[in-house]
């Protein structure tokens, strides 16, 4: 069924007419070109389509498009700031965090959650103390990012691209 | 995916009002479990009425001491919540063990106690399977099935099923003793969250007691003032459904249990309350030996499969170790 919604995407606002069915991630890359996220899975186990709906982490897959409201949806390309790459890029760059590039977007988004997260004091999984302040070690990191599947396994250095822009913010040692 | 129609409701009441009339429709939380079995074909609603932002986004202070959780919360959130990490950790650590990141901001607490089962039949349209096609008989059962259930399976008739229910957050509230506030075309009532699922009995394809168009509005906890935790194993560290977990709370005084609270996941159609565990270990001595009998007096009921045997082994171990993690002190 055909539904008028209007996604605001990376700053901009887009009327789209679409069917219920559409997800955000197709609402995305097909009708809006923005092929910033990607299909990995399409059942939420990868992680490639992972974007911030109002600055929290989401896997677009599994967000109908008609759900999406007036929340502010940023994709990777939407990170960067007047066409400055965003810190957590330039370190995926300087890390040589991918190999591919596909799972690549979805991880930057997902680590600018985790950043987020972590100023925020939630916990993870291996947090021992629950009610201490956060500091993301490469355990953390590692554990925090588990939603993010890369194909190429990059991991080796998609841990160190995190913790350096953690340890910039202050959320690191 | 079938075609569906999109409705949101101004309140609750018109949104129950609006699903009694649909006998095809299904509320919608944060769609993780909803929106993957609809792509899957598994789910075929023809509404869907948004509840997400509907229900109660908030967690609050009940006079009791306990809190009150609204539908609408977040798992991230409610992990999140400085009440539940220091008053009910078991709870915490139970919602951050479970799914990904990204999923726990999306996924809402009425939501993910009612996501139904992983089990490989079920989700596969084109094998049998009595939760989604009643009759149809049981892939699992002589299938692959070792992820699936140890206790209170169905075997036989149209009624077979051996799935396990894969929610985290469920068994920590379990063994909390929560109450799930419902609103139906009837009006509100509350039901203890042990007669919330249901075993496959003879209808394998009703995961719930809750009836078409009731809609959970929150989750009542009552006050914890003992220790808890929760262990889960998983066949990786991350981002994987428990083979076994388990919620526990304790206090031992005087070296002797004087309360406990037990429940496992992973090796029921629901999260399993250790009732002849707990009964086994008040008034016993907090010893290794001790929790290892008391396991052996819950799992004396298992009747494991020709595959997942291993559970039982796995499920003593864990509540052992889990019981033991807390006689020392630790949370
Ligand atoms: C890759 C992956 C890994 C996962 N790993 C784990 C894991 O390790 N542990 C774990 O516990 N979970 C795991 N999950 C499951 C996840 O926790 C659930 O999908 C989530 O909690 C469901 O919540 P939701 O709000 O998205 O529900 P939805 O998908 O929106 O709804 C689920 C069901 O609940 C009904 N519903 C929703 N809200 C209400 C309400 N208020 N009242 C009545 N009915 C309602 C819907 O009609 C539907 O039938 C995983 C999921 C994925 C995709
Ligand atoms: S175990 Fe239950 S869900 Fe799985 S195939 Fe059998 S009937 Fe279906
Ligand atoms: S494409 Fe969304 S999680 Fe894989
Ligand atoms: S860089 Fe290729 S999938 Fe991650």
């Amino acid at each position: 069924m055909d539904t008028e919604i209007t996604l605001r995407v990376d700053g901009a606002a887009h009327p789209l007419t679409v069917d219920t069915r559409t997800t955000l991630l197709d609402a995305l890359r097909e009708r809006l070109r923005n092929t910033s996220p990607k299909k990995g899975c399409d059942h939420g186990q990868c992680g490639a389509c992972t974007v911030l709906l109002d600055g929290r982490r989401v896997n677009s897959c599994l967000v109908l498009a008609v759900t999406v409201g007036d929340a502010e949806v940023t994709t990777s390309n939407g990170l960067a700031t007047d066409g400055q790459p965003h810190p957590l890029h330039r370190s995926f760059v300087r890390r040589d965090a991918f190999q591919c590039g596909y799972c690549t977007p979805g991880q930057i988004c997902s680590a600018a959650g985790v950043l987020e997260e972590a100023r925020a004091g939630w916990p993870s999984a291996v947090t021992a103390d629950l009610t201490a302040a956060v500091e993301l070690t490469d355990t953390e990191i590692r554990e925090r990012m588990s939603g993010n599947l890369c194909r190429c396994a990059a991991y080796a250095h998609i841990v160190p691209a995190v913790a350096d822009v953690a340890a910039a913010e202050g959320v690191r040692r | 995916m079938k075609e569906f129609r999109y409705e949101r409701s101004p309140d609750p009441a018109a949104a129950v009002a609006l699903l009694a009339r649909e006998p095809g429709g299904a509320f919608l939380g944060g769609g993780t479990n909803l929106v993957d079995l609809m792509k899957l074909g598994v789910a075929t609603p023809d509404v869907l009425v948004d509840v997400r932002e509907l229900t109660s986004a908030e967690v609050s202070d009940l006079p009791d001491g306990g809190l009150r959780i609204g539908a609408g919360v977040p798992n991230a959130d409610l992990a999140a919540d400085r009440r539940v990490r220091e008053r009910y950790p078991v709870l915490a650590q139970a919602l951050l063990a479970g799914a990904s990141g990204q999923l726990r901001n999306r996924a809402t607490t009425g939501g993910n106690l009612l996501q139904r089962t992983r089990c490989g039949y079920f989700t596969d349209v084109t094998r049998p399977c009595n939760k989604r096609s009643p009759g149809s008989g049981c892939g699992a059962l002589h299938g692959v099935h070792r992820n699936h259930a140890i206790l209170g399976q169905t075997f036989e008739g149209p009624g077979a099923c051996v799935a396990t229910h894969p929610s985290d957050m469920a068994v920590a509230l379990v063994a909390l003793d929560a109450v799930v506030r419902v609103l139906g075309p009837d009006g509100e009532r509350s039901l203890p969250i042990g007669e919330l699922h249901r075993l496959p009995g003879n209808d394998p394809s009703r995961d719930t007691t809750l009836r078409h168009g009731e809609l959970i509005t929150a989750v009542d906890l009552p006050p914890l003032d003992l220790p808890s935790r929760y262990r889960k194993v998983r066949e990786r560290a991350s981002y994987a459904f428990a083979l076994v977990s388990v919620a526990a709370a304790l206090r031992v005084e005087d070296g002797v249990v004087a309360d406990v609270r037990l429940a496992l996941g992973g090796v029921a159609h629901t999260p399993w309350r250790a009732r002849a565990a707990e009964e086994t270990l008040l008034g016993r001595p907090a010893t290794e030996e001790a929790f290892a009998a008391a396991a052996g007096a819950e799992l004396a009921a298992a009747t494991p499969l020709r595959d997942n045997g291993f559970k039982v082994p796995l499920a003593r171990n864990v509540v052992v170790r889990t019981l033991l993690d807390l006689s020392g002190g630790t949370r």
